[in-house]
């Protein structure tokens, strides 16, 4: 009896670092990877035996390109967040507050395309810019990452929108400021925390592409870094550059990780907002 | 106020501040009937989206369409020219692929449908099970949303990679289970490798969108359920799994039209042209970057038809659920809450 009540007790705190070793044992095993040294990298203790930050230093070498490939990524992910936040901000407002007709019929196509395979568009769109040029250019990999992240960025603002209520505008409007005022004035700054967090989230997903990405991108100056790291070979195919790679991963993922941890109460809510109505 | 030394402003914005200056009320929420003014604003507003992605997404599906009727251009073996014309072959490359040549195309759309029955499946079960233990926890709900949202946030193409380490002939996966298995060669364990590391990243998303729905579930049902006697299993089964239900179809949805689409994990974790696990959207890719256009848009429509009947069959059973449950489970809910209060008043 006793020993079961002690079992209840702990159970939930059992459960808990299970579901956190779960989530994060793999990552763990990519960070200790990562500080081992080429010579121990197939040492399976938990801890390195001797802490190397070698394969970072071979890694932000200018010679292997990876800085170029993360600066890439920061301007390929950023301008496609910043163009799809721009754009989603008015489309959002549309859809939270005016009422017009077809609004749902647009509102259900606009998310219907973010479940679109990738693929339907990269394969005509790989012929349309071989034929125009834009292989191994920015745009051609900011253009189609625009049919995922515009309709992200749409959907969340709109929930974000929804949930404002509607005297703020009414007061402003009743102040003296046109709709316009209003909107520039009154809601944009309220709403800040929902486009921050819509940022965030489009961010993620732009920084995250792979196909796109490896289609559009044949000279590895213009590779974004995860496909840069996919291509990361050794001297002989019985060679792979484990440590590097591990090393790059973390490079890459540590941003997403610190923002993750900073805002996980705000994306959290943008995450949920949309499956929960 | 001084609207007019506004600092440069997204050439967007200018048509909407001029239409919402001529009316000022136009769009209110309040006033029912879509005015002419809040429509025109609407339009404006919508419009600049619609068109981004009638270019994007609309425009190249028709040229896929359209590429699909073609064939390959001829390649010289000697000299590697490609002459410039495309031969006209009507509906030949969807036709194909009930030949002999189709074999490619089948094998990968039943990778594609294993994976994704497969992952999906295990991810809801993983996933429910997440949210029931972070629902229960009190303690630690912080670290807990955050260690769940780093698979999350590891972008596939990394974890691709960090599963091929793990999964590595010397790796840790091995040395775990006291096996030598060479995960990463051709072979159905190429196929477990993939939806390990899939699960992984996608379950703790599923577990996220189970518990906000559990948060939404009043105690006082539970509490009701309890003092009837019902056991924790038939609550679970009774209470909680009906009325997640519908955040848990929406995430089940996501989930299938992402594990359909899935590339960059079998690309990564194994590799390119492996049977094992070639899925629609990597052979695709495969005959476009070959230059093979016309068969690679007849895969990627197919593809698109595919996700398309699934969504559709999804939203058929979520629309028809959501009317379903609306229906059975308030008068439910009703009756228990007046068991409730009767016994409270017994009680007291």
């Amino acid at each position: 009896m006793t020993a079961s009540a002690t079992w209840r007790r702990w159970l939930p705190y059992v459960g808990v670092l299970t579901v956190a070793a779960y989530c994060l044992a793999p990552f763990y095993w990519m960070l200790v990877s990562s500080l081992r040294r080429t010579s121990d990298i197939f040492d399976n203790s938990l801890l390195p035996s001797r802490v190397s930050f070698e394969n970072y230093r071979s890694l932000l070498n200018a010679s292997q390109g990876f800085t170029r490939a993360l600066l890439n990524s920061l301007i390929v992910a950023g301008i496609t967040t910043a163009l799809a936040l721009l754009l989603a901000t008015f489309t959002a407002y549309a859809m939270a507050r005016l009422e017009f007709r077809f609004k749902r019929l647009i509102l259900t196509l606009i998310i219907a395309t973010s479940m679109f395979p990738v693929v339907s568009i990269v394969v005509p769109l790989l012929k349309l810019f071989t034929d125009i040029g834009w292989i191994n250019t920015y745009q051609s990999m900011i253009v189609p990452s625009m049919s995922f992240a515009l309709p992200l960025a749409v959907w969340n603002l709109t929930t974000f929108f929804r949930q404002m209520p509607d005297e703020l505008e009414h007061a402003a409007m009743i102040d003296g400021c046109t709709r316009g005022q209003a909107f520039r004035k009154v809601i944009i700054p309220l709403a800040a925390p929902g486009i921050f967090t819509t940022a965030i989230i489009t961010f993620i997903a732009a920084w995250n592409e792979f196909l796109i990405a490896l289609t559009m991108t044949n000279k590895p100056q213009m590779q974004t870094a995860p496909v840069a790291i996919s291509k990361f070979t050794g001297a002989t195919t019985y060679e792979t550059p484990f440590g590097s790679q591990m090393a790059a991963g973390v490079l890459v993922t540590i941003p997403l990780v610190i923002m993750v941890l900073l805002f996980q109460r705000r994306i959290v809510a943008g995450l949920t907002a949309g499956a929960a109505k | 106020m001084a609207d007019i030394k506004i600092p440069p402003e997204p050439s967007t914005d200018e048509p909407h501040l001029a239409t919402g200056r001529r009316s000022p009320v136009s769009g209110r929420r309040s006033a029912a009937p879509a005015t002419e003014g809040s429509g025109r604003m609407a339009a404006l507003l919508v419009s600049p989206t619609l068109l981004v992605l009638t270019i994007v997404v609309l425009y190249p599906t028709l040229v896929a369409l359209d590429d699909s009727l073609y064939g390959t251009k001829g390649l010289d073996p000697k000299t590697g020219f490609i002459s410039d014309t495309e031969p006209f072959v009507g509906l030949k490359n969807y036709a194909d692929i009930f030949g002999a040549a189709g074999d490619r195309f089948w094998n990968a759309f039943w990778n594609t449908t294993f994976f994704t029955v497969v992952t999906v499946g295990l991810e809801t079960v993983i996933g429910v099970a997440m949210a029931l233990i972070m629902h229960k926890a009190f303690s630690g709900r912080a670290m807990i949303r955050a260690s769940i949202l780093i698979p999350w946030a590891v972008p596939t193409a990394i974890s691709g990679l960090l599963w091929r380490w793990i999964f590595n002939s010397n790796g840790v996966a091995n040395a775990l289970i006291g096996h030598q298995i060479l995960w990463t060669t051709e072979g159905f364990h190429s196929k477990v490798a993939v939806i390990v590391a899939e699960v992984w990243k996608t379950a703790p998303f599923i577990g996220l969108l189970v518990l906000a729905g559990l948060q939404v579930i009043s105690k006082e049902v539970y509490e009701a359920a309890r003092l009837d006697g019902a056991s924790a299993t038939l609550q679970f089964w009774h209470i909680t799994l009906p009325l997640v239900k519908p955040a848990l179809l929406v995430a089940m949805l996501f989930r299938c039209m992402d594990a359909l689409r899935m590339f960059d994990l079998p690309y990564i974790l194994i590799g390119a042209q492996k049977n094992s696990v070639e899925t629609l959207s990597m052979l695709a890719q495969n005959e476009a970057s070959n230059v093979r256009f016309g068969p690679a848009s007849a895969y990627s429509v197919l593809l698109f038809l595919y996700v398309f009947l699934v969504a559709l069959a999804f939203v058929r059973l979520l629309g028809a659920d959501l009317v379903g449950d609306d229906g059975k489970a308030k008068p439910a809910r009703k009756r228990r809450k007046t068991t409730f209060s009767r016994r409270t008043e017994v009680t007291a």
